[in-house]
């Protein structure tokens, strides 16, 4: 591992968040139903079961946009129609059915694929650099912006306004 | 103009360059498996392909990890529509076979394909050694942090992860693989 990684998952995170933006404009923010679910929201006891399956469907939803699928190049699980993709997200379902938390699950796919299936990387050790490294980047850009300006300004009046005149 | 800013300024990119040119030389697919020297995911999985004998099993009887303690398993993930698995076809049934009679057993399995789908492709490939099994829903795929076929996985007689090997693989390798196992447990039983 190496230098690269945390530029790598830097531009995947920015690219993610605009994909997020746009997919979230585009549905309102709503979960997309799925077929299954509303089945099983039936069976399950009329407002009750479907006010937990979406509340389940939410969930899964929000754990599968954070969790990278193996076949694609920068997909979340929940942004690829992948078949593992597709299997990845019924066992998140399914284990926060069984009443696992988001991190239990989280960890359950680290444990098999290495922090790599996280799409945000945790901000601890080496990762910190994707973290922080924009930040010192954007303070020192804007240091040198103001000092540049600041430099160009002072020395403005004195130059350009005999020509002015003329 | 001043030439020795300039410079600097130009200086000051370089290190950026590398970075990115060395990202450049990396692949992205290339994924390192935290599994190889953890217990392996357990499964139990059916037979749908039996293989030939002395290594055949029954049809629809179980193979389970649990089970298999004592022995070495050769685990290879494989589908019909994947063009690689056919480059280690001949490999994988050659090494199985070479270890007939030892506590050593290969299971193939079926990653996202129909059965019959896989049935068809062992017979066009003139039959293979070994059984496999269905894998459904890929959970065993998923429990073994697949990203594509072919993945073979070889795991000790304790059940740990030994060796995680990704796209086709030849014979040697297996039986390298193999025969340390083989030889660290006949030591440790002396």
């Amino acid at each position: 591992m190496g230098g690269s990684v945390p530029v790598r998952r830097g531009a995947r995170l920015s690219a993610l968040a605009c994909m997020a933006v746009v997919a979230g404009s585009a549905l309102g923010q709503q979960p997309v139903p799925q077929p299954g679910a509303a089945a099983a929201g039936v069976e399950g006891g009329r407002v009750v079961g479907r006010a937990t399956d979406t509340v389940l469907e939410r969930r899964t939803t929000e754990i599968a946009r954070g969790l990278r699928c193996p076949v694609c190049q920068g997909e979340s699980i929940q942004d690829s129609p992948a078949e593992l993709a597709v299997e990845m997200r019924g066992l998140v379902r399914e284990q926060l059915a069984a009443g696992r938390s988001a991190e239990e699950i989280n960890q359950y796919f680290v444990a098999r694929y290495g922090e790599w299936i996280l799409l945000s990387p945790k901000p601890v050790g080496f990762n910190l650099f994707a973290y922080i490294v924009p930040v010192v980047a954007l303070i020192a850009g804007s240091l040198v912006v103001g000092l540049s300006v600041r430099r160009w300004t002072r020395g403005a009046p004195t130059s350009p306004g005999p020509s002015e005149d003329a | 103009m001043n030439w020795r800013r300039a410079f600097l300024a130009a200086l000051s990119a370089v290190p950026v360059i590398l970075l990115l040119a060395w990202g450049l030389t990396r692949d992205p697919r290339e994924i390192v498996s935290p599994l190889p020297g953890r217990p392996a995911p357990d499964f139990a999985l059916t037979v749908f392909a039996p293989g030939e004998p002395p290594l055949a099993r029954p049809l629809g009887d179980t193979l389970a990890l649990a089970r298999l303690r004592g022995s070495v398993v050769v685990l290879n993930f494989w589908a019909s529509w994947c063009l690689a698995c056919r480059d280690e076809h001949r490999d994988l049934s050659a090494a199985a076979m070479a270890y007939a009679g030892q506590p050593v057993q290969f299971v193939g399995v079926l990653y996202n394909d129909i059965e019959s789908a896989g049935s068809d492709w062992i017979r066009e490939m003139g039959g293979q050694v070994y059984p496999s099994v269905t894998d459904p829903g890929a959970r065993t795929a998923i429990a073994f942090g697949l990203y594509g076929v072919p993945e073979t996985f070889v795991i000790d007689q304790s059940g740990r992860v030994a060796y995680k090997h990704t796209g086709p693989i030849p014979e040697a390798l297996i039986r390298r693989k193999v025969d340390s196992l083989l030889i660290a447990n006949r030591g440790a039983a002396d």
